[in-house]
Formats: C-alpha cells, structure tokens, sequence
C-alpha cells in the first residue's frame, strides 16, 4: 500500500502549510464552513497522511487492511478533503467545489459519496463509536489495521464518546487511538467556561487508556506521539493534542476580534492576507 | 432568498430569530421559563434571552440526551424549560430521553428544532432535520407546531409558552417571507386559510406555505382557484380544515419540507381516512431521501420543493 514513510519533518511541514492554504481557499470560495476548526488539526492529519502512519491506497479505498481514518468532529471537513486530494483520492481541483450543489464535498464527510472518508460525521459524539467497530472488525479478520479517531474537545461533553471511552477498554482495543484536538474552545465560548473537563488526561486513564498530552500544532511532537501510540498494542491508545484554534494564521484572526472564528469563513481579504502568511 | 416575490410578500426574518426575540421579551413576565442550551444558542437565538437574564440560563456543552433529561427534571420541579438545538440532534439524538423525560411523563417541557428541513444549505444533510416531525409527531400527547413566518412564530412561541404539555416547536434557518402582514390570530390546533380559493385546496406549514401561495398566484393565471391552508399545528391536527378542503375544493396537495413518511401529508391522509373524509390527494415533499450540500434555493428546487412542484401537484389531483 502506498506509504509516504520516508517524509522528513521540513517536508511534513511543508504539507502541513499546503493544507492549511487549501483550507482558506476552499472555505472562502464556498462562503461558509469551519476553517479555525480545521486549522488547528492540520499537524495531525498531515502527519497520519504523509507521515507513514495511515497505510492507504487511494485505488482501492475500501481495501479490508487498510487503517482507518475517521473525523469524528465532521465539520473541519476542509483538512481531510485537503489531505485526500494530496493524497491522490481525487483532483485537487475538486477542493473549490467545497459546499455547492452536487459536490461530494459537502460541508460534513459523506460516506456514501466520496472515496476515503470513512464515516458520515457531523452530529458530534459519534466516531469513536464507529472506530470500534472497525477496530473489533479488523482484529476478527486478522488484520494488523489501525484506527484513528480524532474528535473535538467540546466534542467530548457528548456522553456516547465516554459510552465508547468504556467499551474500546473493555476490548483492550491496542489497535485504536483517540486524538483529542484540544483548541480550548466550542461553539458558543471556551471548553473551560462551557463545560470544564479537566483533568481530562487523568478521566481518560482512569478509563484504562494510555493517554500522551502534547503540542498538535508542533509536526515533531505529532509525529513522536504517534509513534509511540503505534507501539501500545494492549490498550487503546489517546492522544490529547493541545492545539490552537486557527493555528497558522492567528494573527490575521486577531484582527477580526474574534479568537475562536466558530463556523464562517475569512471574508476575501482575510484570506488574501492569510495566504501571504501561509507562502 | 425566496418565494413569496410572486405573491407580493416581502421578506422578513428567520423563524430561529423571531422565537429568539419573542423569548427574550416573554421572559420578562414569565419568571418561570428557564432556558437549557447544548453549545448552539447562538444559533438556536436562545442566547438573546441568556443575555437577558443569566440567572435562569444554563449551557451543558454539547450534550442533547443531557439537555432533554435536565428540562425534565426542571419541569417536574415546577419550572418552564425551553429547550432548543438543531432539530436532528434534538429530536434523533435524544429520541429516548425526550420519551422517558418528557413524553411518557408528560411534563411541561418546550423543545425547540432550529435548522430543520434542507433550507439551512451547505452544512449539509447530518445538520437538516428531516425526520423530526415524525418523530416528534411519535409521541403521545406531543403538541407539534411548525409556524410558517416571523409574525406567527412570535405567536407561536408564546402560545407554546401558555400550553400546559410537552410541545415541540420546529423553526428554519433562512429568512423568510411574511405571510401574515396584517396580524395573525394563532391558535395550537386551528389553521389559518391564507388564501381562499374553491377549485383546490394547498395545505402547507413552515416555508412550504409561502411556495403554496406561489403556486396559486401561478395557477390563478390558468383560472384555477387555489385555496391556501397554514397547517401550523401538525399535532392535534384540525380536521375541520381539512373537511371543510374536501367539501369546498375538489382535491387537497399537502406540502412540507420533510421526508414523506410520518410528516404533515401523513397525518392529514390519517385524519382524512378515519373521519370519512374522501378526496383525490397529492403530497410534495423531499422525498424518500437525504438531500446533500448545497445553496438554500438550489436545493429547493433539486429536491422538489419549488412552486412549480406544488402547482403540478395541484393539476394532477385535478386531474
Ligand atoms: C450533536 C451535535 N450537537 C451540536 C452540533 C453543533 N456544533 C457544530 S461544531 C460545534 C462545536 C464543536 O466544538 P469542538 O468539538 O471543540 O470542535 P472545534 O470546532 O473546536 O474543533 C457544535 C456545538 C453538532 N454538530 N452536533
Ligand atoms: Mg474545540
């Protein structure tokens, strides 16, 4: 299966910048969507992709051994269609079709309509759900196939995401892993003033997780993290990635007054200026 | 945006927005009502009211079986507890919490759906509530209501305040057209005849009745005489509307922005079937089928939710 292994972290790094301009273009060409949301989970989702950790074949998407990737939080949609369309799945092109009418690039993943995306998400709470039953699939098939779920950190209020933090431990999924993007903030204010979960680390533990606390938005803890998940193989596996919402062009959110950007897109000069930021 | 051009109607705001701002002013008389929001009140306009009065706002996170168990036990204690999300993950999320919190014990609780139906556009089909009448509709003794504009929403929302009993309240997100420029007399369980007509009658709620009156200005121009019926209530349903279509026009199309099965064309061909009620019927809807992403108007008409649709509809049960 195609696995981009050898990739250097500068090279990384470079695909991690070539995502996030996708996800401006494409965000403010469709006149809607999430990119802050998207933006934060960039370093993770390169590094899945491009970092040999997600074993895929774009020619055949549905191939049973493949590892799994599925966006639990769908509505930073824009960083898997970025990474798909670098990862060969379909034209790069097609990013500018984003939200219209007739594209399978809808505002949330849609399983039935485009190659690689493995679960329709978009109503928060589910995907870890869906991660073990691909989890429990694969080990009954005999396949050596992991599963990664990435899921919000307001995303987390949802009971059936501790529902399935119980489940995978009962199983002793080692091959599943939870990564949390912890940008600190929700839709309507910050996790912390929303509904405060720390010691979210130790509430995960407690549920018989190995759980790792690091920089998401920093390529070389990413990729450390990842690997060191790979190698748990007797429990299910958590990263909690402390990102930033918007991650790449704070600054040019500052100006808008508005750190958390929930759910619009940088209006067409923003995002002029975000793309000479992300050059 | 929208319908209703045809039929002089001139736009007015969202119905989340018309609830938002009659709750903020019912609150102030109505200590009793306290609002419970799952991360979406900026969306829902439930945070207008929280503005108003913090003290009696609570916002979980992200949590809608939560949300509904709260408002149960909030309502049990003597409270009003208005309730709103987006109406998928109200009504789907929180099924079976809405049935033993709320339904089973028929406790007074106010559930809101915004962003119902395909009209929200691009966030697609997991963000559109196109099965949440039925399921609302599911339960015994649910008042469903489903107003059509800003002015009748306003009344709505406070008429579902002063209803004793579970309600649910299904609102969208475009702004709409205003159907009752000149005041509107709302009552849960009556509907309105916004446009009389005695060849056929359209019975309609939400956006679907400002596509109605399109319709019959269109067919107007063929010398067909269109009745237009705001069906606002889907639950109780008013039976003597729909006698009254059957008696006075010759055939009855019922239009809603919902998949086909256990929406407002069920429950009217039910009433009409078991109150002997006998007339040729057509029904405009989704369709058996989620819709996908996409601009609010093109998705209208991609999946048949147009004036043109409902008029066809109106020449074929003519037939
Ligand atoms: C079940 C459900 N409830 C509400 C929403 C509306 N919603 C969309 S994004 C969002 C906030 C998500 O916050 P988080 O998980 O932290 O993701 P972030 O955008 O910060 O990456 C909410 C409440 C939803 N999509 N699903
Ligand atoms: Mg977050």
């Amino acid at each position: 299966m195609a696995v981009a292994s050898t990739t250097s972290i500068d090279e990384l790094k470079e695909k991690a910048k070539t995502l996030r301009r996708h996800i401006v273009r494409m965000t403010t060409e469709a006149g809607s969507g999430h990119p802050s949301s998207s933006l934060s989970a960039v370093e993770v989702v390169t590094a899945l992709y491009f970092g040999g950790f997600l074993r895929y074949d774009p020619q055949q998407p549905r191939k049973p051994d493949r590892d799994r990737f599925i966006l639990s939080k769908g509505h930073a949609a824009p960083v898997l269609y970025a990474a798909l369309a670098e990862a060969g799945y379909f034209p790069v092109e097609d990013l500018m079709t984003l939200r219209k009418l007739g594209s399978p690039l809808e505002g949330h993943p849609n399983y039935k309509r485009l190659p690689g995306i493995e679960a329709s998400t978009g109503s928060l709470g589910q995907g870890l759900s869906i991660g073990i039953g691909h989890a429990l699939a694969v080990r009954l098939d005999g396949y050596d196939a992991r599963v990664y779920v990435m899921i919000g950190d307001g995303e987390m209020d949802e009971g059936q995401v501790w529902e399935a933090l119980a489940a995978a431990n009962k199983y002793r999924l080692g091959n599943l892993t939870a990564i949390i993007d912890q940008n600190g903030y929700q839709q309507t204010g910050a996790t912390k003033d929303v509904l405060d979960l720390t010691p979210l680390d130790e509430k995960i533990r407690a549920f018989g997780w190995h759980v790792q606390t690091i920089n998401g938005n920093c390529m070389e803890s990413v990729v450390a993290a990842l690997d060191a998940a790979r190698k748990v193989t007797d429990r299910p596996t958590c990263i909690i990635a402390q990102t930033k919402k918007g991650f790449g062009i704070l600054d040019v959110l500052q100006e808008t007054g508005d750190v958390n950007f929930h759910g619009k897109p940088l209006p067409p000069d923003l995002a002029e200026k975000a793309l000479e930021v992300l050059k | 945006m929208f319908y209703g051009e045809a039929s002089g109607l001139k736009m007015g705001k969202a119905t989340r927005d018309a609830f938002g701002r009659a709750l903020e002013e019912l609150g102030k008389d109505r200590t009793d009502v306290v609002v419970v929001d799952a991360d979406v009140g900026n969306s829902t306009r439930t945070e207008w009211f929280a503005k108003a009065f913090p003290e009696r706002s609570f916002n979980i996170g992200i949590a809608e079986s939560n949300l509904v168990g709260i408002a149960g036990g909030l309502a049990a204690s003597g409270k009003t507890p208005v309730i709103a999300s987006f109406a998928c993950f109200l009504l789907c999320n929180a099924y079976d919490q809405i049935r033993m919190s709320v339904a089973f014990p028929e406790l007074n609780v106010k559930l809101v759906g915004t962003h119902s139906g395909i009209s929200i556009g691009e966030d697609g089909p997991s963000q559109m509530g196109i099965e949440d009448v039925a399921l609302a509709c599911s339960f015994p003794g649910m008042t469903v209501v489903v107003p059509a504009d800003e002015p009748s929403t306003r009344a709505a929302t406070a008429a579902m305040l002063d209803h004793r009993g579970p309600v649910y309240l299904r609102l969208g997100r475009p702004s709409v057209p205003i159907v009752y420029e000149n005041g509107v007399e709302f009552r849960i369980g009556k509907a309105n005849v916004v446009r009389d007509g005695k060849d056929v009658t359209i019975i309609a709620n939400g956006l679907m009745v400002a596509v109605a009156l399109d319709a019959a200005t269109a067919l107007e121009k063929e010398g067909v005489s269109a009745r237009v019926v705001d069906m606002h209530t889907v639950k109780p349903i008013d039976v003597e509307a729909i006698r009254a279509a059957a008696e006075q026009t010759r055939g009855i199309v019922v239009a809603e922005e919902h998949a086909p099965f256990g929406g407002l064309g069920s429950v009217v061909a039910m009433a009409a079937a078991e109150n002997g009620i006998s007339t040729p019927m057509r029904f405009v809807n989704i369709g058996d089928r989620y819709a996908e992403s996409g601009d609010p108007m093109g998705l209208l008409k991609k999946y048949g939710l147009t004036p043109e649709a409902v008029a066809d509809a109106c020449r074929s049960v003519l037939g």
